[in-house]
Order: C-alpha cells, then sequence, then structure tokens
C-alpha cells in the first residue's frame, strides 16, 4: 500500500495541472474556477476541502441570500436588538440588564436518514449555538413536521426523532417547552426536524465568533474528532491519498448528550472568570467553519497545527480533519496568560482542550500537517465570499389553479348531527389531536422555572426569581397555507407565532426562523421561497419584531415532488411578571367567554377542508397585522391587569378546536351561543387570524368590555364556562368525556 | 440557626440548582458538595438529585456510586446522616446497596414526563414527618429508568416493615413492582424515590403545585429541633 505524497502549498503551486475531484465534493466548475482565480493556484486537497464544504448550500447560502437580505434591510427599528443576523445567534434585551438568545435550525436530511441520531445531534447543534454566544441554555422547543399519520414509515420516523430529541434535550438538562407536530403526506421523504433554543445571560456577557489579539491561543475543546459526519471528504481521502482505506463513513453524526452537559458546564465557567476572547462551536464543516469564521471576523489571521487535534481515529487524513462534523466539540480564543486556567476548568470537568494554533497578525489562514503547510488562503474567502446565485424564478403554473378550487363552496354540514360529528372528527384528527403521548418524553420541569409548556400557546420560562421577569417562546407554520399563497402563508405564521406569545401575557420582541422549502433549482420553489421570505420581511416591519437570525433549509424534495412550503417562524417575548401569565385551560365555572376579532367565511387550507374532505385549495385567510398588534396590546393588558383568566388563541381547527382544548385542559366545559350574523359552522369552523378566545371572570366584564370598546377591538360574548360538556345551543352537546377520548387516543393508537 | 443541606454534583447532575433552590425556598442553606471531593463540608443531609450521571453510561448511577464523595455519603449514611436520593439519586443509591432493589428500564420503553399522583405510605421518615401517612400528592416524574424492582423476599420485607415510603396511583408510569415509587432504609434516614418534590415548591412553576415542599421542611424541622 503507497501513499501518494502530502499535498502541500507548495506542491500546489509546483503541480498546477494535477485534477482534483471538485465535482464529487459537490462544487460547481465555474466555482472550482473562482477557488483557483482567489488563490492563484490550484488548491490543495485541504483547501479544497475548504472550500467545498463552506460554500455548500447550507454554510453559504448561496441560493437564499440574495433573498435573505431583506431580513436586514426592511428590519424596524428596535431597540431591543443587541446583536442581529449572522452570529450564532441574535441577541435580544429583555430589560433588567437580561438578555435572551434564541435561534431555530433544521436537521431534516439527517432525520429521515437515522431518525434517532438525527433529531439528537440537531438539538445539540443549535444549543452548542447558544453557549457560543455567552448564554446559559434555559430551554428547548421542536417544530416537527411528519408524513401522512397512517403511513408506515411515519411510524419508523417519529417515534425515532421523538425518542432523540428526549435522549439528548432530557440528558442535557433542558426543558423542552413548545413547538409542534404536524401530518401531511407531501413530508413523506422529508420529515421536517426543526430544532430551536433560547439562552440568558447578562447584557456583559455577550460573547462573538471572532479571533483577534496576535498571540492569543486557539483552543479546541470536548470531544476527539472522528470520522463521523463526513460526506464528500472520504471521496478526497480515498482517492488522493490512500485507496485502501474505507471509504464510505456514516454521513449522519451520532450525539453525546453527556459530553455536551460537561461542555456547557465547562464553557460557562470559562466565560464567568472572563477567560474567552471569542468562540465559535463546531458544527456544519467542522474545523474548516470554527477556524475560518473566528480568523475572518477577527482582526488578524490564524496558524493552526492541525496535528494536536485529538482524534478517535488515527488513521483520518487532514483533509477529513478539516471537515470531520464529530459532535460535542468547540474553539475557543483566550489570552496566553489564561490558558492555563482555561485548561483547568476543562480538566475539572474531564473534557478535552489543546491548543490547536494561535492567532497572527498576518491576514492568512495557515494550516500544517507533519511540518509542512497545507492550507493558506485568506479566511474572508472561504467564510463570507462564497458563490451568490441569482437563481430564477418564476409562479408556478398551477398555482392559479390551486386558488381557483375555493374551499368555500365545499359542501357544508346541514344539521347540528353533522356539526357534532365533524367536531369529533375534527379533534381526533391526527392533526388537531392532544401531542401528549410524545410532548411526555420530554423534560418539562428541569431547572425549576418553567412557567408555561405544550399545550399551552406559548412556553414561557421565568429568569429572574426575585422579580419575575420572564421570557415566552412559540414557533407556528403552516405549509397548507403557504402553498395556497406563499407571501401570505409566511405572514400566517408569523401573526400566529405573534399571537400565541400575546396570548400568554408577553410582549412578542423578535424572530427566528426556519425557512424549509423543496430544491432551489425549481424555479417553482424559488418563487415560493422568495414570496415567503418578502411576506416574513414585510410582516416583521410591519410589527416592528425584527429577524435576528434563523435557518433555511433547501432540496426538502424527493424527485419532483416538493414538500409544501414551509416557513416556520419562532416569537419570543417577555414578561414583566410570570405571575401574570395567562393558561390556555378554563379556570373556573361561570367565566363568560369572549370572542375577539372578526370572523369570516375562510376556509382556504383549514384543517376543516382537510379533515372532512382532503382538500387543500382557494386562498388562505386574509392577514391584518395592525389587528394582531391591538389583538396582542388587548390579551397584554388583560393579562396584567387579571381581567382574564384563560386565552387562547384561534387558528387551525377555528374556535371550536381552541375551545375544547380549553375546556380539555381545565376539566370544564362550555355553553356557546352563535352570535348574531354568524352562521354555526362559520362560527365553529372559520380560520380566521386575528382571533382569540378569553374567559372573562363576571367582576371584569365591564372592565374588560369598555377596554376592547375604547380600542376598537371586536369582542363578542359568546358564552359561559360551565358544566362537563361542550354545548352549542340549538346544535348539539358533546360531554367531556367522548371529547377526551377522541382528542387524546389518537397519537397513542397510531404510535404506542 | 438553620440547616445546612448538601447537593452533589456529578458529571451529568441536572437538578442540582433545582434542588438547592427547593432548600432555600423550605429555608435551610443549601450547600454544593463537588462529586470528585470526599469532604461533606460538616452538611447536616445529603440530597442526591435528579440526571443522568456520568451519562447514565453502564447503567444508571453504577458509575456514580464508586466517586470518591459517595464514599463519604455511604460511610456517614450508615452512621445516620440523612440521605435523600430523586430519581437519578435513588438510582445511586441502591446501586450503593443503601436502599434495596434496582431500577429497570420503564416497561413501555420510553421517557415519560408528567404529574404523577402518590399516596405518601410513611410519614415517620427523616424527610416525610410534615406529611401525613395516607397523604395524596402530586409529584413531577420524569425518567427513562424508573421501574423498581427487588426480589420477592425484599418486597415482603419492605411491605411488612413499612419502608415502602410512596406508592403510584391510578397509574403505574414505568412498571414498577407493588407500585412503589419510593423506599425507606430500616432507620428512616435514607429515603429514594423516582418523582421531583424539588420540582414541586413553587405555586407558579412546573405543574403550578407545592406538594414537594414537605420533603425539604421535614428534614429542616428534624435538623433544627435536634
Amino acid at each position: 500500500m503507497s501513499k501518494t505524497p502530502l499535498d502541500t502549498v507548495d506542491n500546489a503551486a509546483a503541480t498546477p495541472d494535477v485534477e482534483l475531484p471538485w465535482a464529487e465534493l459537490g462544487l460547481k466548475k465555474d466555482e472550482y474556477e473562482r477557488v483557483v482565480e482567489i488563490l492563484g493556484r490550484r488548491p490543495t486537497g485541504a483547501e479544497l476541502a475548504m472550500y467545498s464544504v463552506m460554500w455548500s448550500e447550507h454554510c453559504s447560502y448561496k441560493s437564499s441570500k440574495v433573498h435573505l437580505r431583506q431580513f436586514g434591510e426592511k428590519a424596524p427599528e428596535s431597540d431591543a436588538l443587541l446583536v442581529g443576523i449572522g452570529e450564532n445567534a441574535g441577541v435580544v434585551d429583555v430589560g433588567q440588564g437580561y438578555a435572551v438568545t434564541f435561534k431555530v435550525e433544521s436537521h431534516n436530511h439527517p432525520s429521515y436518514v437515522e431518525p434517532y441520531q438525527g433529531a439528537a445531534t440537531g438539538v445539540g447543534g443549535i444549543v452548542r449555538d447558544i453557549i457560543a454566544m455567552g448564554a446559559r441554555p434555559v430551554a428547548v422547543v421542536d417544530p416537527l413536521r411528519f408524513g401522512a399519520a397512517d403511513h408506515p414509515d411515519t411510524k419508523r420516523v417519529l417515534p425515532g426523532v421523538v425518542a432523540g430529541i428526549g435522549g439528548y434535550g432530557n440528558c442535557l438538562g433542558l426543558p423542552n417547552i413548545g413547538g409542534e407536530v404536524v401530518f401531511d403526506a407531501c413530508y413523506q421523504g422529508n420529515p421536517l426536524v426543526n430544532a430551536g433554543a433560547i439562552g440568558v445571560m447578562r447584557h456583559e456577557d455577550i460573547h462573538l465568533a471572532k479571533a483577534s489579539g496576535a498571540g492569543n491561543k486557539v483552543i479546541l475543546y470536548g470531544a476527539r474528532t472522528g470520522g463521523d459526519g463526513i460526506g464528500g471528504a472520504s471521496i478526497l481521502a480515498s482517492e488522493t491519498f490512500d485507496d485502501a482505506k474505507p471509504s464510505k463513513r456514516p454521513a449522519v453524526q451520532v450525539g453525546d448528550p453527556f459530553q455536551e452537559k460537561l461542555l456547557i458546564e465547562c464553557t460557562l465557567e470559562a466565560f464567568a472568570e472572563k477567560l474567552v476572547v471569542g468562540i465559535q462551536d463546531l458544527g456544519a464543516a467542522g474545523l474548516s467553519c470554527a477556524t475560518s469564521e473566528l480568523a475572518s471576523n477577527g482582526s488578524g489571521g490564524m496558524r493552526v497545527t492541525l496535528d494536536d487535534v485529538p482524534l478517535r481515529d488515527s488513521t483520518l487524513s487532514p483533509e477529513e480533519i478539516l471537515m470531520s462534523e464529530s459532535q460535542e466539540r468547540m474553539c475557543a480564543v483566550v489570552e496566553p496568560d489564561k490558558v492555563d486556567r482555561f485548561l483547568e476548568i476543562c480538566d475539572k470537568w474531564d473534557v478535552i482542550a489543546t491548543v490547536i494554533g494561535e492567532v497572527t497578525d498576518g491576514d492568512r489562514l495557515e494550516i500544517f500537517w507533519h511540518g509542512e503547510k497545507i492550507v493558506d488562503v485568506d479566511p474572508r474567502t472561504v467564510a463570507h465570499e462564497g458563490p451568490t446565485y441569482e437563481r430564477p424564478y418564476a409562479r408556478p403554473s398551477w398555482q392559479d389553479e390551486l386558488q381557483a378550487d375555493d374551499a368555500n363552496k365545499l359542501p357544508r354540514p346541514a344539521t347540528g348531527e353533522e356539526l357534532k360529528d365533524q367536531v369529533l372528527k375534527l379533534v381526533a384528527s391526527p392533526n388537531q389531536a392532544s401531542k401528549r403521548w410524545i410532548t411526555q418524553q420530554y423534560d418539562h420541569f428541569v431547572q425549576g422555572n418553567t412557567v408555561l409548556a405544550q399545550p399551552e400557546d406559548s412556553g414561557m420560562i421565568r429568569i429572574d426569581e426575585a422579580s419575575g421577569l420572564g421570557v415566552a417562546i412559540a414557533t407556528d407554520g403552516n405549509g397548507r397555507y403557504a402553498k395556497l399563497d406563499p407571501y401570505t402563508g409566511a405572514q400566517l405564521a408569523l401573526a400566529e407565532a405573534y399571537r400565541n406569545v400575546a396570548t400568554t401575557g408577553a410582549k412578542p420582541l423578535a424572530v427566528s426562523d426556519c425557512l424549509n422549502f423543496g430544491s432551489p433549482e425549481d424555479p417553482a420553489v424559488m418563487w415560493q421561497f422568495a414570496e415567503a421570505v418578502r411576506g416574513l420581511a414585510d410582516g416583521c416591519k410591519q410589527l416592528g419584531t425584527p429577524v435576528t437570525g434563523g435557518n433555511v433549509s433547501l432540496y426538502n424534495q424527493t424527485g419532483e415532488a416538493a414538500i409544501h412550503p414551509t416557513p416556520v417562524v419562532a416569537v419570543l417575548g417577555v414578561i414583566d411578571d410570570v405571575a401574570r401569565r395567562t393558561p390556555v385551560a378554563f379556570q373556573e365555572e361561570g367565566q363568560l367567554l369572549y370572542l375577539l376579532g372578526d370572523t369570516r367565511e375562510e376556509f382556504g387550507g383549514s384543517a376543516w377542508s382537510q379533515v372532512v374532505h382532503d382538500h387543500l385549495g382557494g386562498l388562505p385567510p386574509k392577514v391584518d397585522l395592525e389587528r394582531e398588534r391591538l389583538l396582542g396590546e388587548i390579551l397584554i393588558s388583560a393579562s396584567r391587569d387579571g381581567m382574564i383568566d384563560s386565552a387562547h388563541d384561534l387558528s387551525d381547527g377555528g374556535l371550536i378546536q381552541a375551545v375544547v382544548e380549553s375546556a380539555l385542559l381545565g376539566g370544564k366545559g362550555a355553553r356557546l351561543v352563535v352570535p348574531d350574523g354568524l352562521d354555526a359552522f362559520t362560527f365553529l369552523f372559520s380560520e380566521s387570524a386575528g382571533r382569540a378566545v378569553v374567559s372573562v371572570p363576571r367582576s371584569e366584564e365591564v372592565r374588560f368590555n369598555d377596554m376592547c370598546g375604547a380600542r376598537g377591538l371586536p369582542a363578542a360574548r359568546i358564552g359561559v364556562v360551565d358544566g362537563d360538556t361542550v354545548e352549542v345551543q340549538g346544535e348539539f352537546s358533546l360531554p367531556l368525556t367522548d371529547l377526551r377520548e377522541a382528542h387524546e387516543g389518537t397519537i397513542p393508537a397510531l404510535l404506542a | 440557626m438553620t440547616a445546612r443541606i448538601g447537593v452533589v454534583t456529578f458529571p451529568g447532575s441536572l437538578d442540582d440548582r433545582d434542588t438547592q433552590r427547593a432548600i432555600r425556598v423550605a429555608g435551610a442553606e443549601p450547600v454544593a458538595l463537588w462529586h470528585k471531593d470526599k469532604d461533606l463540608k460538616q452538611v447536616d443531609a445529603v440530597v442526591l438529585c435528579g440526571g443522568f450521571s456520568y451519562g447514565d453510561y453502564l447503567r444508571a448511577g453504577a458509575i456514580a456510586r464508586f466517586s470518591p464523595v459517595m464514599d463519604t455519603v455511604i460511610d456517614q449514611a450508615k452512621a445516620g446522616l440523612p440521605v435523600l436520593g430523586i430519581c437519578n439519586g435513588f438510582q445511586i443509591l441502591t446501586e450503593a446497596h443503601l436502599l434495596p432493589g434496582g431500577m429497570l428500564g420503564n416497561d413501555h420503553l420510553h421517557f415519560i414526563c408528567r404529574d404523577q399522583k402518590l399516596r405518601v405510605e410513611n410519614a415517620d421518615t427523616a424527610w416525610t414527618t410534615d406529611y401525613e401517612a395516607g397523604q395524596e400528592i402530586h409529584i413531577p416524574l420524569k425518567n427513562m429508568d424508573g421501574r423498581y424492582v427487588a426480589d420477592r423476599r425484599t418486597l415482603d420485607e419492605l411491605e411488612a416493615e413499612g419502608r415502602v415510603a410512596f406508592r403510584y396511583l391510578d397509574f403505574n408510569p414505568n412498571g414498577s413492582l407493588n407500585d412503589i415509587a419510593g423506599i425507606t432504609n430500616a432507620a428512616g434516614n435514607v429515603v429514594g424515590l423516582m418523582p421531583h418534590p424539588e420540582h414541586a415548591v413553587e405555586s407558579l412553576i412546573g405543574t403550578g403545585r407545592t406538594d414537594g415542599l414537605p420533603f425539604f421542611t421535614s428534614i429542616l424541622k428534624k435538623l433544627v429541633n435536634a
């Protein structure tokens, strides 16, 4: 077995004609030529490895960034934003000297291949992003989408994903407080596993990914580097160096939550002692990403000795070490006189830490292997100057036909009996059914600060024990709405998450997003993407909630069939005192039920149209963001002043879904009266946006009504909390026991 | 004067800060203890909290039981030091043979997190005097390996001597024998249970109940009155 000589920088300069496997590594011909142009010579194998992975769609956002710019260009003025787009995660000022960082990311493709590890490492990755900002992670949320609930493969994917999220997050000690579970055949081969996390710190503790100060040391700490998660690198390695070694390594990483828990604790201890100048986690693209980003965001260059990287597998080539996505690793930049103390803290937590390089006063990133230079690049060209595509986009030819297929014309229930049957069918349908079987596999209680967790409208965490200051987060998305109209669909996702935060009494402050779409090479998909981004950017501007960061996941498609365009939006809010939070559950019999907002005949993309007619067509509900803001203000005021005891946002499934959920959670029924001007069907099933149902103690009715009247928010008294049935006067009555059986039985029957 | 109650942090402990808070809420002084340290800092009682010590690799609690701090805890518990093991702490206590039996994976093979109803069977231990025997309480439960097992003779002995301290009511969440949620040693100073009383000490947080607080007020009274 003979090895080809090491491909050094000198060797690359001397052998310009050597063919490199750039195509196998995913680079296009013009991209490769651009690398050659930047370097003034052909790249070495190691340089090619770095460029190929950093210029991938996943790392460079090359198809999406021309659109994503709108989030910056249209960003509303906000005093709350401390760190915006571009860092590991955005940071928001929540008052009292506290800052909160949060972000949502996707781990879609790995979770389909290997559900448990794919989902587990998704949690691991987002949590490291949070730590890298200097914050202690305090909660996670998981918006999930799967194929049809009764499809055999869903029973493979879903339990694995849920167990992976639980297995990792529970072991980290992070309460899982929110998210979604949605089923739709369009996600059959492309489940969406999005993961969000929130972290809390003091303003002065914010850390950034930059390597400054010549002479400062670069320390790699955490797990050893192995061959897991190497995509194209093995091609390069096997072709360039040693064709006798195994070329196929698992492309899905394997997580070790215990190691990550140690990483959290030792990182936070190092932060507390102010030992860290800059920090970056190792996620996608591993060391390639960490070194090039740290160096390019700092003031100087960086020199790295790759031989010093602790390995799990001593046969790894330098290219593989640079591309490995082994989990639970971080990179810190530390001043020389603080290195000993940093290493001591790592040792206390039994975390391996190694100085692998230092910051230089030049502007190059130089990497050495066995004493020879194998990388010599301007790090900015790797990290920030990747290709940008203006991909063609066009409104799909079928869009008009889809919108013309009006759901409002579907046959409606004619009698009370039919209404009742459809209500039962709705609340038992997989998308509307209780997800308790899933969420009870997640720890909600750890850290002892959980005020609200799913199935509440938003998750809420107390961050200051003395003052009761808290933060709330909600994530929402509706691929069916977005398919009918991506611009409106994205705004509806934003509006729903915003409303969900306000419903619990918190003031919405900022947005993160996870944009899940099909292939950007399809102009129809690209149009959906462009429209959704435009809708979201316009919406955030109008609501005054800036986008602080997020993630784009493209290529969620099998063959020609793309998923529904699925922008998932996370809204973060703040509440001055968590004691004032508003829960979903009905609290006391005799309290009055009020429907806030306007109800119109809006059934396009509705749960009713899906459950009863298996139909998707027409237009999604209209969006009125000024109304959303007004509704939010009323809900927050009512919570602060003790005028309401429960509140629930109205979204998919409409009013009846919300009332049934509040009734079942509170163990108390409701008597409803159809208000003047509405028919029972529209009243119960319409999905008009900008609405909520609240319960008002009788003593507060006048004050509450006066407030809504003065502010111009329609508020209709629709009934009373009462008894052990949900009754719609003159139409039907359903016992809570029947509703509970229907609502809670579905998911265990399909999946347990 | 107040009591000083130690809370051990192992690598992978998760509820150490929560347990310290619960001790504070009850009016006692929490003292952080470290797994590599044999010194218990002269505390009056020790809580082994929940989590996944050493990743629960090998078997839940199996590695933690051999840590330096446990050498001292085992010696002093035998001499009467009050020790409470919650969840992973309970698992460590059985691995350390301070309590009989052991824990297997839940019978349904899933992690389970829920508000669990319990009956207090023994209100005479160091950690339960502020309850009444037969009292029904709700305490959050969250575990992967919570199925309590022991041989028949041990079970009979536990039942005969009133050493089953807590029993699951209405629903057995993990397949534990005799619906056992927690047990005590014969002396009543060492108690272990799977549910998490430290998550039920504040009316706003978690399930919003405070049914777990008496664990910490019981031990405080005992120590202060001693």
